[in-house]
Parts: C-alpha cells; sequence; structure tokens
C-alpha cells in the first residue's frame, strides 16, 4: 500500500482572492511581515501497489483533481509498512 | 422543438430551466435525471444552475466525470444547441467543452441580483432576437463566477466572435467582464447569468425570454431546410 499526498495551489498568474483575505486578517493580527498568501489544497490517498502508480497518478490529477488552466500540482508517494 | 434539462444532485435551477423552454417558450421539455439520460432524441440540451454535489472539489468538477457527460458531448459535436447556465457553464468549462476556468468571486461573496449584460455577438443561435450591443437585464446568482483565462485563450475568445455577452458594470472580476461564450462552432453556449429567471413579463422581466426564441428560431429555420 502506497499513501499519495497531493499538493494543488493555484498557478502564479492566477489571482487569489481567498489568499489575500487571509493575509489581509493576518495583518490585522498584527502580523505585518506576511507579504503573501495562497490558499491550496491538500489530499491523501491510499493507493494498493501497481507498476505505474506516478503515471497514473499525474492522470488522476490531470482528469479530476486539479484543474490544469488555474492550478499546478505535485505529489510525494510514500510506502506504508 | 424538445428540450432536455439535464438534473444531476444539487441542482437547483432545473425547475426554472424546464418552465423557460415548456410554459414561457411553449415548447416540449423534459427533466431528465443525470443516470436514466437518453438524450439522442433531443434537439437541444440545457444544463441547469445549482450545486451539483455539493461544488466537492471545483464547482461542476465532479459532474463532468458523470456517464451522461459522453452524451452531452455527442450532442455538442453533432451541432445541437448546448446551454448551461451558472452551475452547468462550469460543468462545460470543467469537461473542457468551454475553454477557462471559474474562481471564486473577486470579493468573495455569493451575489444574487439583476445585472446589466452587453449583447457582443448577436449573430449566434443564442442571441439572434437580440440587437447587437443590446443591454439587457439578467439576475446573476453565483460565489464563483469569476472567469478565468489566459491572455492567448482571451484573444483567441475575442478574435473567433465567441465572447456572446459581457457584464457592463463587472461584478465578479471575470477576464475581459466576460458573462457569456460560445465554443468556436457557436452552438454551445456557457454564462453565468439566468436567463431562465427571466422570461415573465409579469414577473418583472423577460429579457432571458429572446435567448431561447433564438434557439427555437435557429432550430425552425434548419427544420425548414432539412423538410
Amino acid at each position: 500500500m502506497r499513501k499519495v499526498k497531493i499538493y494543488i495551489t493555484l498557478k502564479e498568474a492566477v489571482l487569489d482572492p481567498q489568499g489575500k483575505a487571509v493575509q489581509n486578517s493576518l495583518r490585522s493580527l498584527e502580523y505585518n511581515n506576511v507579504q503573501e498568501v495562497r490558499v491550496g489544497k491538500y489530499m491523501e490517498m491510499m493507493v494498493e501497489d501497481t507498476e505505474d502508480i506516478e503515471a497514473q497518478v499525474d492522470q488522476m490529477c490531470d482528469k479530476l483533481l486539479a484543474n490544469p488552466v488555474i492550478e499546478d500540482y505535485s505529489y510525494t508517494i510514500e510506502e506504508v509498512v | 422543438m424538445k428540450f432536455a434539462v439535464v438534473v444531476f444532485p444539487g441542482s437547483n435551477c432545473d425547475r426554472d430551466m424546464y418552465f423557460a423552454a415548456k410554459d414561457a417558450l411553449g415548447e416540449e421539455a423534459d427533466l431528465v435525471w443525470y443516470l436514466d439520460a437518453d438524450l439522442s432524441s433531443y434537439d437541444a440540451i440545457l444544463l441547469p444552475g445549482g450545486f451539483s454535489y455539493g461544488d466537492y472539489l471545483r464547482s461542476g468538477a465532479i459532474a463532468a466525470t458523470s456517464p451522461v457527460i459522453d452524451q452531452i458531448r455527442e450532442a455538442a459535436e453533432a451541432g445541437k444547441p448546448v446551454l448551461g447556465v451558472c452551475n452547468g457553464f462550469q460543468v462545460l468549462l470543467e469537461m473542457g467543452l468551454l475553454p477557462g476556468a471559474m474562481l471564486p468571486n473577486e470579493k468573495l461573496k455569493f451575489m444574487c441580483h439583476f445585472e446589466t449584460l452587453v449583447v457582443q455577438n448577436n449573430q449566434t443561435m443564442f442571441t439572434s432576437q437580440y440587437e447587437e450591443y443590446e443591454e439587457i437585464q439578467i439576475p446573476i446568482a453565483h460565489g464563483e463566477g469569476n472567469y478565468y483565462c489566459d491572455e492567448q485563450t482571451y484573444e483567441q475568445l475575442v478574435e473567433r466572435q465567441q465572447i456572446a455577452f459581457t457584464y457592463k458594470n463587472n461584478p465578479n472580476g471575470s477576464v475581459g467582464d466576460i458573462a457569456g461564450i460560445t465554443n468556436e462552432a457557436g452552438n454551445v453556449l456557457g454564462m453565468m447569468p439566468h436567463p431562465e429567471r427571466a422570461v415573465e413579463a409579469l414577473l418583472g422581466n423577460d429579457d432571458g425570454l429572446r435567448l431561447f426564441q433564438s434557439i427555437l428560431t435557429h432550430w425552425r429555420n434548419n427544420h425548414a431546410i432539412n423538410a
């Protein structure tokens, strides 16, 4: 069994109004050194071992988990003992 | 003419869409549950607004993987009119029938009010009953209607006259004030504002009715040629 951790982030060119609101909120808590906040998504999947697991995760991200128009993704795959 | 309104779990503007086609326009219409749908006998496909699958993951993303999507793609390829409103537009974007994506509104608020739209292209099968650059009043109701595409895609949309409607006073931050776009062939329209909520003068506004009349006019013209 493998544990796949997927990180989905907005592309740099895409404005993130949610991140902006979080940043403003941090500023109101007087964390004035916070220059930028970008909000993304984190997912975990438990996947049965297959030979081409990386190719499979890439496909899952391209087809459903991320929207390539606005989002980038990265992932790590860990062995679960 | 026969309209199919495809109903997903979480659709909530399906009955308004049905009313627009059946009662306001006066044509045949069916509410079609997405799992049982056979769209082959319909002349036009309507994808209603709402929150299909609770907007989980991204608005429209889960609906865009359901089996009925292949039939919608086939209908679009066959040149049938496919109209997606609000969540329906989001589904069309997620399934890749239209370019771009939706982001949360710039000011992060769900907005529900009338907006002034400008008809940018009245040469489509959805807009022929409007004047060019006519200003019409159509209600919006969305939290994620901030249309995004990259610069190159935007230039293509302009060049190929795919921008059907723009907002006069951009409420949500959409690129190029975009309120509705068509595919290149012109038979798939996605728009965030709700024309089906503005089809009865008695209820205050019927600016949206002419969109449905445009679809019917196009169908009748084709039908007369084929007959």
